[in-house]
C-alpha cells in the first residue's frame, strides 16, 4: 500500500504542486489548509508523514506541530515543515516545535520524496 | 492540459485573490486597525505570492516581492510603525506588485522607472527602520544577496529519469550514530536514516546494544542503541551529512572518510573498545566478502512492511482529501443550469394555467401540490441564480487604485470609503460594472472634489472622501458614489449645453434637469481635455453601459455639498421584469426599467402634425406618440388613442416617446430567450420569453422602436410616391 502523505500549505498553488510532485512519486495525498484543519483531518486519519508550511492563518506551523507532539494521539507522526527561508532561526524554531525535518522551497521534487523517504518509516 | 500549467493557472488566480486580501488589508492597517492578525495576513499574502512565483522561475517578480516581504516584516515585528507614509508606500507596492503579477502572467514586463522608485522606498523604509532599531541597515535588496533563490521546478523530467550505471564506489567513511531521545520524540526514525545511509552504497552495519539496560529501568521513550556504519560510496561527504541533516542536534554523530587501511593500523594500535569495528575494517581491505553483520544494499524504499501503523486510505489512489468547502464549475454548465431551470419555470407556470382552466377547486389536493411545486421552483430558480451572484467588492477594491492614481495625479487628497461590499449580483453585471464604475470615480476625483486648498477655503476637511456604496433595493441592487465635493456647477452646464446646442439659450430647466444634461452625448464639464477623464468618454456612455445592464442612473447633487450618483442594476440578467400588455391580440412584454410613466391620452393632449405624426403633451413637452400595433404591423388601420394606453419610455440614447397599446395586462418576471438563437433577429424584439399559457410573447426592443418611426415615415412617403 502507497504511504499517505498529509500537506498542510494556506497557498492553493502549493497544495496542487505537492499534490502533483507527491502522488507522481507514488504518494497518497491528503490535504489540509492550515493548522486547525490539519488538525481535524488528523481526527480521522492517521498519514505516515506531514508535510506542512509555517506561515499560515489560524494556527501557524509551530502551533500546529507543537499540537501534534504535545498530547495528540499521533504524536508520533515525521513532520516536515516547508520553508521558504533557508533561516537558521525559522528552523531552529521549527526543531523545538518538534518538526522532524524541514523542505526548503520553492520544493525540489526530488528533494521533496528524498526527505519523505529519510523520515518515513 | 499539462499539470504544471494547470498550477500556473492556479497561482495566478491565487494571486489575484492574495492580491486583493493583500490590499484590503492595508486599507484595514490604514485605518489604524494594525491588530497582528491584519499584519500577518498581508505578510502571508506576499509572502506566498512570492514563494509560487519562485517555483515557477518569475524572478522579476520574486524580486521583488522579496523587497516588499522584508519591508513588511519590520511592521509584523514592530519595527515600522504604520504611520500614512509608510502605509500609502505599501498601497502603492501593492499597486506595483499587482504589475508584475501582470507582467508574469502576460510575459511582459514592468515600467523601470516606476518600479526604482517604489524598490527604492522600500528599501528607504527598511534602513530607516534599522537605523532607529541601532542595527546596521540591511544591504540594499537585489536578487543576488537574497537567501532566497528561487529555482524553477520542472516536475516532467524528474520522475522519468532513468537510472543511470552508478560510479564506483570510491570512498570510505566511518560513521558512528548516537541517538539520544528528543530524535525519536520528533518522530526521527533510526531505521530510515540507515536505510538511506544504505542507498548510497554498500555498506556494513553494527549496532552496539551495551547501553540497554534492565527491563524494570527501561524507558520506552529512551535511546539506548547506537551504531557503527562502514559505507563504501561514491558520495562526497556533504551528501552523508545530508542524511543527518534533521538529526544533528539529537544524536552524536561522528563521520569520518577514512583510508582504511590507516584507520586500521590506527585502530589496531589504539583502541580495544572498537575491535569490532576494526575487524571490519580489516575484512574489507583484504577481500570484499560480505560482512558478517548486516548488510544494507541499496534498497527500493517503495517495498518496505516496517511501517508501525498503517491507516485505512479514504479517498481514491491519489486523490486529494476534499479539503475546499468551495468548488469551481465551468460557466457553461451554470448557464445550462439556469437554462433549465428558465424551461421548468415556464413549464410549471403552463402547468398551473391548464389546471386552473380545469376549474378545480382551491382545496383539491392537484391544486395544492401545485401550490407547493411553485414555490419549490421559484426556491430552485433563485437558489441557481444565487450561484451566478458574486460579490462587488472584487470591483470596489479595484476603485481604490483608481482613486490614489488619480489622486496623485491632480494632487488631491482623496479617501475612498466602502459600504456593503458583500452585496451580491450577477457575475456579467459585476463584469460589465468596472467601466463605468472606474469612469465615475474618475469623474468623482477630478472634477468633483476640490484642490485641498480650496477645501480649506471653503470650510472643508483638506481630505476629500468618497462613498462608494451597495444596497439591495426591492429585488435591485443600487451602488452610489457620493463625493463630498464642491457638486454639480449648474451654470456651466447651462453654458456648454447651450454653447454645444443641446438646449436653447432661453430654455426654461429645473435644477434635475440641468443636472442631467451631463448624460447627453457629446456632453464635458472638462474645460481642457486632461488625460483622466476626458477620454473622449462622457457620462452619456457610462448612461448606456448601465442601461445596456437594465439599469437606470441617477444624480442627486448639493451645490458645496458634493454630488451622489445612483445606479439601479437588475440582480440577474436571465430573467427581466417585464410589464406585459396587448396590442392587436398580441401579447407582448416591455422592459419595465424602460417605462417611465403610464398615461391615458386625452384628445385635447393629442395633436396631429402636418406629416400625419402625432404627438402628446405631457407636462412639459410634445413628445411622439407610436402605436406599437402598426409600428410591428400587426395592423394597419389608423387607431384611436384615447382608448388605448399610452406607456412613456426612454431609450438609451434618452430620446423619450410614448407607446401606444391596447391595454396592460400586468406586471411579471419573465424568462429571457434569446429570439436571435433560435430564430433570427426581428427589428423591433429584442427577446422573446414563454407565457404561463405556453404562448410564446415578444419582449420589445424599445430602443429600436423609439428610433424608427422617421425610417417609416420615410417609407410611406415612397409608397405614396409610387
Amino acid at each position: 500500500m502507497s504511504k499517505t502523505i498529509l500537506t498542510v500549505d494556506d497557498s492553493r498553488t502549493m497544495r496542487e504542486m505537492l499534490l502533483l510532485a507527491l502522488s507522481e512519486a507514488g504518494f497518497s495525498v491528503l490535504q489540509a489548509e492550515d493548522g486547525v484543519h490539519g488538525l481535524e483531518v488528523l481526527e480521522t486519519a492517521l498519514p505516515d508523514v506531514i508535510v506542512t508550511d509555517i506561515n499560515m492563518p489560524r494556527l501557524d506551523g509551530f502551533g500546529f506541530i507543537e499540537g501534534i507532539r504535545r498530547h495528540h494521539k499521533h504524536r508520533a507522526v515525521p513532520i516536515l515543515v516547508l520553508t521558504t527561508e533557508s533561516d537558521v532561526q525559522k528552523k531552529d524554531r521549527a526543531r523545538r516545535a518538534g518538526a522532524t525535518g524541514w523542505i526548503v522551497k520553492p520544493f525540489n521534487p526530488i528533494k521533496l520524496v528524498d526527505a519523505i523517504r529519510r523520515v518515513a518509516a | 492540459m499539462d499539470p504544471m500549467a494547470a498550477i500556473k493557472q492556479t497561482f495566478f488566480q491565487e494571486c489575484e485573490e492574495l492580491l486583493t486580501e493583500l490590499e484590503s488589508g492595508l486599507l484595514k492597517i490604514e485605518d489604524g486597525n494594525d491588530d497582528p492578525e491584519t499584519v500577518n495576513a498581508v505578510f502571508r499574502a506576499v509572502h506566498s505570492i512570492k514563494g509560487g512565483a519562485g517555483a515557477f522561475g518569475f524572478d522579476e517578480l520574486v524580486e521583488f516581492a522579496h523587497i516588499f516581504e522584508t519591508a513588511l516584516d519590520l511592521l509584523r515585528s514592530a519595527k515600522l510603525a504604520p504611520n500614512p507614509s509608510v502605509t500609502k508606500t505599501f498601497l502603492r507596492a501593492s499597486d506595483s506588485l499587482a504589475d508584475f503579477v501582470r507582467a508574469a502572467r502576460e510575459n511582459g514586463c514592468v515600467a523601470g522607472a516606476h518600479v526604482k522608485s517604489i524598490t527604492d522606498e522600500l528599501n528607504a523604509l527598511c534602513s530607516g527602520a534599522a537605523k532607529k532599531d541601532g542595527t546596521s541597515p540591511p544591504k540594499q535588496q537585489n536578487i543576488d544577496d537574497l537567501d532566497f533563490q528561487p529555482v524553477a521546478v520542472s516536475l516532467d523530467s524528474i520522475f522519468e529519469s532513468t537510472p543511470e550505471e552508478p560510479p564506483p564506489f570510491t570512498q570510505d567513511f566511518l560513521i558512528r550514530f548516537m541517538p539520544k531521545p528528543a530524535l525519536y520524540a520528533k518522530a526521527n526514525e533510526a531505521l530510515c536514516l540507515l536505510r538511506e545511509l544504505g542507498g548510497l552504497g554498500e555498506m556494513s552495519v553494527e549496532c552496539c546494544v551495551d547501553e540497554i539496560p534492565l527491563l524494570s529501568e527501561l524507558d520506552p521513550e529512551g535511546a539506548y542503541l547506537s551504531w557503527s556504519v562502514h559505507l563504501r560510496t561514491s558520495a562526497d561527504e556533504a551528501r552523508v551529512r545530508e542524511i543527518f541533516e534533521f538529526v544533528e542536534w539529537d544524536c552524536d554523530l561522528d563521520i569520518a572518510a577514512a583510508d582504511v587501511g590507516r584507520l586500521l593500523e590506527e585502530f589496531q594500535a589504539a583502541l580495544e573498545p572498537c575491535a569490532k569495528l576494526v575487524s571490519l575494517a580489516e575484512q574489507q581491505k583484504n577481500n570484499n566478502q560480505h560482512m558478517a553483520s548486516a548488510t544494507l544494499a541499496p534498497s527500493d524504499e517503495h517495498d518496505d512492511n516496517a511501517g508501525p501503523v498503517k491507516v485505512a486510505h479514504p479517498s481514491n489512489e491519489n486523490g486529494a482529501y476534499p479539503a475546499q468547502t468551495t468548488i469551481r464549475v465551468d460557466l457553461n454548465r451554470v448557464d445550462r443550469l439556469i437554462n433549465l431551470v428558465g424551461e421548468l419555470v415556464i413549464n410549471q407556470a403552463m402547468l398551473s394555467q391548464r389546471v386552473a382552466e380545469a376549474g378545480l377547486p382551491r382545496a383539491s389536493s392537484v391544486v395544492i401540490g401545485l401550490d407547493e411545486l411553485e414555490q419549490l421552483t421559484r426556491d430552485i430558480q433563485d437558489s441557481v441564480m444565487a450561484i451566478r451572484a458574486q460579490p462587488v467588492k472584487a470591483v470596489f477594491q479595484r476603485m481604490s487604485r483608481t482613486v490614489r492614481e488619480i489622486a496623485a495625479m491632480t494632487g488631491k487628497s482623496v479617501r475612498l470609503v466602502t459600504e456593503g461590499e458583500g452585496t451580491e449580483v450577477d457575475k456579467t453585471v459585476v463584469e460589465r460594472l468596472t467601466d463605468p464604475l472606474t469612469h465615475m470615480i474618475r469623474n468623482a476625483v477630478d472634477h468633483g472634489i476640490e484642490t485641498p486648498e480650496a477645501r480649506a477655503a471653503a470650510g472643508k476637511a483638506e481630505e476629500g472622501s468618497l462613498r462608494l456604496s451597495a444596497t439591495h433595493r426591492s429585488g435591485r441592487v443600487v451602488i452610489e458614489v457620493a463625493d463630498d465635493g464642491a457638486g454639480l456647477n449648474r451654470g456651466r452646464i447651462r453654458e456648454i449645453a447651450v454653447s454645444r446646442g443641446l438646449i436653447p439659450a432661453e430654455a426654461d430647466l429645473t435644477d434635475d434637469e440641468i443636472d442631467n444634461l451631463i448624460f447627453l452625448p457629446g456632453f464635458s464639464t472638462a474645460s481642457t481635455v486632461s488625460n483622466i477623464s476626458g477620454r473622449g468618454v462622457g457620462m452619456d456612455v457610462v448612461k448606456r453601459a448601465i442601461q445596456a445592464l437594465g439599469g437606470r442612473i441617477s444624480i442627486a447633487s448639493n451645490p458645496g455639498r458634493g454630488s451622489t450618483f445612483s445606479m439601479s442594476l437588475p440582480l440577474t440578467l436571465a430573467v427581466l421584469d417585464g410589464m406585459v400588455v396587448t396590442v392587436a391580440d398580441q401579447t407582448l412584454v416591455v422592459p419595465l426599467t424602460a417605462v417611465i410613466e403610464t398615461l391615458q391620452p386625452k384628445n385635447a393632449n393629442v395633436h396631429v402634425l402636418g406629416d400625419g405624426a402625432r404627438v402628446i403633451a405631457t407636462r412639459s413637452s410634445f413628445i411622439p406618440l407610436i402605436d406599437v400595433g402598426s409600428v410591428l404591423f400587426y395592423r394597419t388601420e389608423e387607431t384611436d388613442p384615447t382608448m388605448q394606453v399610452a406607456l412613456l419610455v426612454e431609450s438609451e440614447s434618452g430620446a423619450r416617446c410614448a407607446l401606444l397599446v391596447d391595454a396592460i395586462q400586468g406586471q411579471r418576471q419573465v424568462v429571457i430567450k434569446s429570439l436571435e438563437t433560435n430564430y433570427g433577429r426581428v427589428c423591433g424584439i429584442a427577446a422573446a420569453t414563454i407565457l404561463g399559457d405556453g404562448r410564446v410573447a415578444l419582449i420589445l426592443d424599445v430602443d429600436a422602436i423609439v428610433d424608427r418611426p422617421r425610417m417609416d415615415r420615410a417609407d410611406q412617403t415612397l409608397v405614396a410616391a409610387e
